[in-house]
């Protein structure tokens, strides 16, 4: 049998990661890849609350995770239309060099 | 319940072994005489020119774009398909509904031209 | 001295795929091309859905493999190629405040497994009968329960499928 702690260890792991690469790299693409690691660890927090909880019946653990997973997979397809976008406008996909806004 | 999985198990670690194993006799009990021509990046051909990784056209990433909306669609609609005999003519108008939304999207893209290849 | 408990094979079997996605996921961010970090963050997700596995949820194992591998990791990779050449050599570069990023997140990670540790969870794991049907009953419940969340669910995807398409679609011919 393996303790719940297990699976909220490996997804609190998982977290820091993605905070680590979402606020550690330039390139765009991997900051958005850092916020899909944060919400696989979300998710899998969800599923194992769900699996050890009193009403395994009730599946709202599930339904949750499905709906994040399809959040998530339509977060991706906009964000990375928006980084096309300006990559096209602006010949780059580096965060530190859209400063267009800074006074 | 889970111990059904002991045969994925299995499987996974067997197809693992077999081809790191034939790989691995190859290359320990095979003869070696390597000369410049063998070595060459693309034996009796041409040499490529320029890079390898050239820019793709923004029109494969449309495709994809709406090939994952779909995806997503499919998934939410396999459960439903399931559970078909439970579910009520209100269940079944959502599931309609959902499956319209959709192709309200699917439309526009088509109007706008996005799935034509120029 | 005390014994240490004899893991049992199903906790042997866990925290293999727990290593080999949290590898996996460290290797999303330490790596230097951006291409490597694309083919790894695909196999962190093998790694969670085998986590799914382990958890019962088979339906979510296979949603994950069917839209994270098949779908968000194809379209990061699409994307990658499109703006290569962007980043001037160095695809996957640090930024400047990278050292206060790791300082963040280990805190972060710290002081999450420290309130993890301090919380006696309950563990009373009931078994889940196979032929119940789950995936019939997760249907059933979307279109009764949860009808308002697909409703809504499929207005996102709508406005995703349009928002993006006009987005990078290229308008000058």
């Amino acid at each position: 049998m393996v303790p719940l702690n297990w699976y909220l260890t490996v997804a609190a792991l998982l977290f820091a990661l993605g905070l680590y690469g979402a606020l550690a790299r330039r390139n765009a693409i991997a900051v958005l890849m850092g916020i899909e690691l944060m919400l696989n660890a979300a998710n899998l927090n969800l599923v194992a609350f769900w699996r050890y909880g009193e009403q395994v019946m009730a599946l709202t653990g599930q339904v949750f995770a499905i709906l994040i997973i399809a959040l998530a997979a339509a977060e991706a397809a906009v964000g990375l239309a928006l980084i096309i976008a300006v990559y096209r406008d602006r010949r780059t996909v580096d965060v530190e060099e859209l400063d267009l806004l800074q006074g | 319940m889970l111990s059904q999985y002991l045969f994925i198990l299995l499987f996974t670690a067997m197809a693992l072994v077999v081809p790191v194993m034939a790989i691995m006799m190859g290359h320990l009990l095979g003869p070696r005489h390597p000369d410049p021509v063998k070595n060459a990046v693309y034996e009796s051909g041409m040499e490529t020119i320029g890079d390898t990784w050239v820019q793709f056209r923004a029109q494969y990433y449309l495709i994809a774009l709406i090939f994952v909306v779909f995806d997503v669609e499919a998934v939410f609609l396999f459960p439903i398909a399931l559970a078909y005999k439970d579910v009520n003519a209100l269940g079944a108008g959502a599931a309609i509904f959902f499956i319209l939304l959709l192709l309200v999207g699917l439309l526009y893209d088509w109007r706008k031209g996005a799935l034509e290849w120029q | 001295m005390p014994t240490l408990p004899v893991p049992t094979f199903t906790q042997v079997v866990f925290v293999l795929i727990a290593a080999f996605t949290v590898i996996s996921g460290l290797g999303v961010v330490v790596a230097r091309n951006l291409f490597h970090s694309a083919l790894l963050l695909a196999a962190t997700f093998f790694g969670v859905a085998g986590l799914y596995v382990m958890l019962e949820a088979e339906f979510l194992a296979v949603t994950q493999i069917l839209i994270y591998v098949g779908a968000v990791a194809t379209l990061i990779t699409f994307a990658i190629m499109l703006t290569r050449g962007a980043m001037h050599g160095e695809t996957n570069p640090l930024n400047r405040q990278w050292g206060k990023a790791a300082l963040f997140a280990f805190l972060f990670l710290v002081g999450l497994l420290g309130y993890l540790g301090g919380i006696p969870w309950p563990a009373p794991f009931q078994a889940i009968q196979a032929d119940e049907g789950l995936i019939a009953r997760l249907g059933e419940q979307l279109v009764t329960r949860y009808m308002v969340s697909l409703e809504v669910m499929g207005l996102l995807l709508m406005v995703a499928l349009v928002g993006a398409i006009l987005l990078a679609r290229d308008d000058k011919p």
